[in-house]
């Protein structure tokens, strides 16, 4: 008996140690994981037959529930909504015979100018939202498509109204979004109308009243206004060009008197996100593809913010 | 070892729970944190090793799935909660609710203000009072009103646990 209370004195390590073990092994990890993808690949493969499907299950129950005590409001909210969506049909028809006017346009002045056809039709697939990041700081969710589905990281997300995020991390049944309005995300965007630059960033201060910033807008004919369009710029790295993300709520020149800054309103409806479509391109493999005098005028603007 | 597994069960679980379910109790945006409760829970329930294990397994979820591609930083720092959470083993009285609450409240803002430093602060965004307000704040008292709720099963569960192993 003694010697048995012996030996399991000897194996007690003191838990300062442990902690210390722990945070190199994490300081290593980080290291590893920032520079290479040699661990991330197992654990994400890990993550994928565990949490996975338990994610998904509880996900379908949450709304399962939700949906069962907002049901009679549902009811109405969805009568209301469908009226709405009726309306927005019937704009979105108008919008359309107007845009495939301009598209007629577009082309022309496309070939006019010896441009490739970009705005092509994407491929896409659909995924379900299954989780969202547990904290309050960035706004990150998990859908339920991975690497099995031909996804890989900076692939664009979208949904019907307009872009979504960015795929950041995949795995083989699961991928995880950084929506645009993170914090931390910055889209290189530009004005429709007017074709200026500039970079859409997302701020968690902005976030309870359904807006994004915008800097650095290069506006020197003052032709921008609220209400413009905003869309994905063709000097990005990772979004693919053309992709709709809101109209400008305000704009407002800096103090340096040469970039303009505002709000935007993102057409996307971030608080209710369940279904959303990731576009199978990369924004690379499509700049191999464009001339090689654009891709050198990429290089040359030094576009480095995603 | 069961202590472990059933720990192991019980921080997954949570961690599902606060990724899907939660979302659907938040309160003006804000959702508790649940991760911080277990961690804490069970670090000044039982001593810093275990406080330390419920937040690795706890950071590491965290990590994989929402980790931005950087797996060990909120290991890191759930472990450190864990561990800090141990050191006031001896000096509570697991009955008494009022000071595990002072814990995690603690543990919450230390979570949230080491958020703010490593993803807000580095990025020049020095406005600390309005993260406190909107986003530090709410979750702290979210969290700890969760607590209120959870700390008897916790508790229950905890002296279960004590009670199955040989003293």
């Amino acid at each position: 008996m003694a010697r048995v209370k012996l030996k399991r004195k000897k194996i007690v390590i003191p838990s300062r140690y442990i902690l210390l073990i722990i945070a190199l092994l994490c300081v290593a990890m980080m290291l590893l994981t920032f520079f290479t993808d040699a661990v991330s690949a197992p654990l994400s493969g890990i993550a994928s037959i565990t949490v996975l499907p338990f994610e998904r299950g509880f996900d379908r129950l949450g709304e399962r529930f939700s949906e069962r005590m907002e049901e009679l409001q549902k009811v109405r909210s969805l009568l209301s909504e469908n009226e709405a969506l009726k309306e927005r049909v019937d704009e979105l028809t108008r919008q359309n015979s107007a845009l495939t006017r301009d598209r007629y346009e577009l082309s022309e002045l496309r070939e006019f100018y010896g441009l490739s056809e970009q705005l092509e039709n994407y491929d896409t697939v659909g995924a379900r939202v299954i989780g969202k990041d547990p904290g309050n700081w960035f706004n990150v969710f998990l859908i339920d498509k991975g690497a099995d589905d031909g996804l890989a990281r900076d692939m664009n997300v979208i949904t019907g109204s307009g872009l979504v995020g960015l795929v950041t991390e995949v795995g083989a049944n699961w991928a995880s979004v950084r929506s645009i309005i993170d914090d931390s995300s910055n889209v290189s965007a530009m004005v429709l109308s007017t074709s200026d630059t500039l970079i859409v960033s997302g701020d968690l201060k902005k976030m309870a009243s359904n807006e994004i910033t915008f800097e650095h807008l290069l506006d020197e004919e003052d032709a921008v206004a609220v209400g413009d369009q905003i869309v994905t710029s063709m000097i990005s790295d990772k979004y693919l060009p053309g992709i709709n993300i809101g109209f400008i709520n305000s704009v407002d020149m800096d103090p340096n008197n040469l970039t303009k800054s505002g709000t935007l309103t993102p057409s996307v409806d971030f608080k209710h996100i369940n279904v959303v479509l990731v576009i199978r391109e990369l924004k690379a493999g499509k700049a191999r593809e464009i001339t090689a005098g654009e891709s050198s005028e990429n290089n040359r603007r030094g576009e480095n913010r995603n | 070892m069961k202590r472990k597994i059933i720990e192991f069960i019980l921080v997954f679980f949570c961690f599902i729970f606060q990724c899907t379910f939660f979302k659907t109790i938040s309160l003006g945006g804000i959702v508790p944190n649940l991760m911080i409760v277990l961690t804490a829970a069970f670090g000044f329930m039982k001593g810093s090793s275990e406080g330390m294990f419920v937040g690795v397994i706890a950071g590491l979820f965290t990590d994989i799935l929402y980790g931005n591609g950087i797996i060990g930083l909120f290991t890191l720092v759930y472990s450190c909660i864990g561990y800090g959470n141990g050191l006031f083993h001896r000096m509570i009285y697991k009955e008494d609710v009022k000071f595990p609450l002072m814990l995690v409240a603690l543990s919450d803002f230390f979570y949230c203000f080491t958020n703010y430093v490593l993803f807000f602060l580095l990025r020049a965004k020095l406005d600390l009072f309005y993260y406190f307000l909107h986003i530090i704040l709410p979750e702290m008292v979210y969290t700890v009103f969760i607590t209120i709720l959870f700390y008897r099963l916790i508790l229950r569960l905890e002296t279960a646990l004590e009670s199955d192993e040989p003293a």
